[in-house]
């Protein structure tokens, strides 16, 4: 039978199956952070029950943590016992932490990848749905909830039902200045965020393969904005070459054998999909969303909708709902969208990659007035190697903040936020009400998009640059 | 987890497509380390006046109507976005022990289960008149029977609902889940030798 790639992995982990009870499959590994994990441990030590496998571990300190001022205490109480706990937690049951002054230390999604902890057939949970990400390197890795992270603890398998599997097939090239997150954003504005309920999403097609793998994570990342748990894209050199010398990457006695089981993960020619989406990446343009929902997403040279314009009533009253948040009339061009705020990092685009695309648009220019800009670096190593190629200063020259790692305002949960009615060209992946702050209002956009909006206090047609 | 057979409650209605975590549970309530407490928090943005401490008499869980509902009545995707299981320990713990629906994102409906929350999908047809049921008769309560898959109302609403068979055992019987996958320990561990064998570099 000719299979997917979803399948291969979904096979090589069954373990067994009980009649009358879900399909048990093996967890690789096993990510987490310090606000879905603490009562997971609770449950363990309640249960007398000990982590089965620690060195399936990797932890790091990130939703809660300063993006300023890290060497003083956190001034939280309750954020501070949060990270405490975390500390105390990793260090009882000898799990591998980056904490807060770890030289490794940065948000979950982009530290795994730079230390090579993921691979490609792995199955890989978290506490946290953006784990989708790393289906970018050919892995099933989906959120879950903090009972399933106490049952993979105990167990390291997981009751699983078996997804449905959809093909995204984004064809031709992406246009100048267009870029991944604009593939991700596109993808959810055909999907809605419930299309991919159910589903496993398998992204191809020559925009994906020519990626770099940090936009396949950036595209893998967003898979839950369109309701799937995870987004997955097949093996290729470029992720191979990607993991070579890393850290937790197979070492050299083994690296032949794990090259041809990865390679034969891709999806069989003639395998079937229960759903297929085809988009063309050449009609892609820069994306901005305009509501509270990921799926309120238009092309940067449109306009703001009105509720009439859609035929779903659901999704008209959706719209009316959002305009009178994001307090915007029908018909307003995204381009005269004046913003208050732009921040630039999260899981999303907090890579190295990200900070190259806006600090290309950002050098030269100085951030309007009235607009306060931060670049906040997905992890320190993201963080130092920019600071070697430069790109600090060039954010810094233009009245940029350039701050310590963490999640910072993707969820505001660190006390970076915004005010109520402030507006935002956010880098992040949602866009709920509140998510950046009490009656803040996000609009997601990709790096670039976001370093032009803080330059001239409103959205730009980037694609009309040179 | 205690067990769910059958329960005749108050239903609260949400008229609201794509309710999502961010709003059951908003960020800034995530910072504690237990499990407790959350129900206080609930729709916190939505539910509170700008202090924070009064009630918003526009949202539509503040009507005295609904109070002590267990059952809420929802919108299309209920629960998208975040992971956090905060959520449902928050609709738990403000006594909400059934939710009703057309759909719910993936993760928050495994969630629902591990906490003795029965989510229930309906088709459109069959909420929609569970709405105008509510909207019609607010306070009215509906019983659940999840022994025989059922929901019946006064205004004569009867319905059979689907659930997976392993999701109604564990709640009928109020199961813990590692328990029982703790049943299969020596597959687990057969599997585990052939993992290392076939994997060897994920040991190394």
């Amino acid at each position: 039978m000719k299979k997917t790639m979803y399948e291969k992995i979904w096979d090589s982990h069954f373990v067994h199956q009980e009649p009358g009870q879900a399909p048990l499959l093996y967890v690789d590994r096993h990510l987490m952070h310090e606000v879905t994990s603490p009562q997971a441990f609770e449950g363990l030590r309640t249960a007398k029950r000990k982590v089965r496998n620690p060195s399936s571990i990797l932890a790091t300190m990130d939703h809660c943590v300063p993006t300023k001022n890290r060497d003083l205490p956190i001034a939280d109480p309750i954020a501070k016992k949060q990270i405490e706990t975390m500390a105390e937690n990793c260090e009882e049951n000898g799990l591998n932490l980056y904490d807060m002054d770890s030289p490794d230390n940065g948000v979950i999604h982009v530290v795994v990848p730079e230390h090579g902890f993921v691979h490609p057939g792995m199955v890989v949970v978290c506490g946290d749905s953006h784990t989708a990400t790393h289906g970018a390197f050919g892995a099933l890795a989906f959120g879950i909830g903090t009972s399933e992270v106490e049952h993979v603890m105990a167990t390291q398998t997981l009751p699983q039902q078996k997804s449905k599997t959809m093909l995204v097939q984004v064809n031709g090239k992406l246009s100048k200045h267009c870029t991944a997150k604009d593939i991700a954003l596109a993808i959810v504005g055909v999907t809605g965020t419930a299309g991919g309920t159910g589903y496993v999403i398998e992204y191809a097609g020559e925009a994906i393969e020519t990626l770099s793998m940090e936009g396949r994570m950036t595209v893998c990342n967003m898979a839950i904005e369109a309701g799937a748990r995870a987004g997955m894209v097949a093996p290729d050199q470029k992720t191979f070459d990607f993991l070579e010398g890393k850290e937790f990457a197979p070492k050299a006695e083994h690296l032949e054998t794990a090259l041809s089981y990865w390679k034969s993960l891709v999806t069989d020619e003639g395998a079937e999909f229960d759903a297929t989406i085809t988009l063309d990446a050449s009609k892609i343009s820069p994306q901005v969303t305009w509501g509270t929902s990921p799926e309120q997403v238009v092309g940067v040279n449109s306009v703001v909708p009105a509720p009439a314009s859609f035929e779903n009533k659901g999704k008209s009253l959706a719209c009316e709902g959002a305009l009178k948040y994001m307090d915007l009339e029908p018909n307003t061009k995204i381009t005269d969208i004046n913003i208050d705020y732009v921040f630039i990092g999260s899981c999303t685009n907090g890579r190295i990659e990200d900070f190259r695309d806006a600090a290309a648009i950002a050098k030269g220019t100085k951030v309007a007035d009235g607009v306060t800009a931060i670049a906040v670096p997905g992890s320190f190593h993201v963080k130092i190697q920019a600071e070697k190629e430069g790109i600090d200063q060039i954010f810094k020259d233009a009245g940029w903040e350039w701050r310590e790692p963490g999640c910072s305002m993707c969820l505001a949960m660190n006390g970076d936020e915004l005010k109520d009615g402030q507006r935002c060209a956010s880098t992040s992946n949602r866009n709920f009400e509140g998510r950046q702050g009490k009656g803040g209002r996000t609009h997601l956009v990709s790096p670039a998009m976001a370093a032009a909006a803080a330059a001239a206090g409103h959205f730009v047609d980037i694609s009309k640059l040179g | 987890m205690e067990q769910y057979k059958k329960h005749e409650s108050i239903a609260a209605l949400m008229n609201r497509n794509n309710v999502d975590t961010d709003q059951i549970i908003p960020k800034q309530f995530l910072k504690k380390v237990e499990r407790t407490g959350f129900g206080i928090h609930l729709f916190h943005d939505w539910r509170y006046n700008a202090d924070g401490v009064t009630d918003n008499p526009e949202f539509e869980l503040n009507k005295p109507a609904f109070k002590g509902a267990k059952v809420l009545v929802a919108g299309d995707n209920f629960g998208c976005g975040s992971s956090r299981e905060h959520a449902p320990w928050a609709l738990a713990d403000f006594g909400f022990n059934t939710i009703i629906s057309t759909s719910y994102a993936d993760i928050f409906y495994n969630n629902c289960f591990k906490n003795g929350i029965l989510a229930i999908k309906v088709n459109e047809e069959q909420l929609a008149s569970l709405m105008e049921e509510i909207n019609a008769n607010e306070g009215v309560s509906f019983s659940v029977d999840l022994e025989n898959q059922k929901i019946t109302t006064p205004a004569g609403n009867g319905f059979s609902f689907e659930i997976d068979p392993f999701r109604k055992d564990n709640m009928l019987r109020g199961l813990d889940d590692i328990g029982l996958t703790l049943e299969h320990e020596t597959k687990i561990t057969e599997y585990e030798e052939q993992h290392k064998k076939r994997f060897p570099w994920l040991w190394a």
